[in-house]
């Protein structure tokens, strides 16, 4: 069986996440897929390289798991991200959540990306026409129950 | 005691460098690690309230304390996704 949390510079497979959590209980597996977007903030996006701490990211990953199964306990949880240069449409991240029914599949899926971009340790470096920077988003804190909450939220609505 | 200090992103780039050794006094949190890696790199200062730390690979608070030998992470604001 495929790992479960990973973090990788080799291209992403969709399936691969996905048959990591695959289980005869599972009536639905949401699969999410974060792309590189051309544009952002105005600038034109010629690639995204990405950087991260590797061992803390899957911990990370494992921690995001442990919440989502107590808020949805028949959840099951894959989450594997890239590392280094990542082109225009291809995949940075990809995030397989298992459930018994799709509802909670879903909900555990879009909680899971929104605690990877508050607590992964895994930055972007944007480089665009004419210049690059690093993108700074969330203080990272996995003891922040503000933050938590409104992952949980985003989730539920 | 010898701590060493591992940084990433924009820190790292400040710094020149992944990865280098301090020599801090017994008793040193993660802050004071942060304050002599500032005195060395003063352009870092900017990310006092923003920095994160983690020690031997877990996150942890600034005011943990420090062991000779301790793996010590600073992490600027981040952007996995």
């Amino acid at each position: 069986m495929p790992q479960r949390f990973r973090v990788s510079d080799q291209p992403l497979d969709a399936a691969d996440v996905a048959a990591a959590v695959a289980g005869a209980g599972y009536g639905a597996v949401a699969v999410f897929i974060g792309t590189v977007r051309a544009h952002n903030a105005g600038r034109q996006v010629r690639f995204l390289e990405y950087e991260a701490f590797a061992p803390l990211a899957v911990k990370s990953f494992e921690r995001i798991a442990g919440e989502a199964s107590r808020r949805w306990p028949s959840a099951a949880l894959a989450i594997h991200h890239r590392t280094g240069r990542v082109l225009i449409g291809e995949a940075s991240v990809v995030i397989a959540a298992a459930s018994a029914h799709r509802a909670d599949a879903f909900a555990a899926s879009r909680y899971a990306i929104e605690r990877v971009k508050q607590i992964a340790p895994i930055w972007k470096h944007e480089h665009f026409d004419g210049g690059e920077v690093w993108i700074e988003g969330a203080t990272a804190d996995p003891q922040d129950e503000a933050a938590r909450q409104a992952a949980l939220e985003r989730a539920c609505s | 005691m010898l701590v060493t200090v591992r940084l990433f992103a924009r820190l790292r780039e400040i710094a020149g460098a992944p990865e280098l050794r301090l020599e801090l006094p017994g008793g040193s949190t993660a802050a004071d690690a942060w304050a002599a890696l500032v005195g060395r790199h003063p352009e870092l200062k900017g990310y006092a309230s923003s920095v994160s730390c983690a020690v031997n690979e877990d996150y942890a608070r600034m005011t943990a304390a420090l062991q000779d030998g301790d793996d010590v992470a600073f992490l600027p604001p981040v952007s996995g996704g």
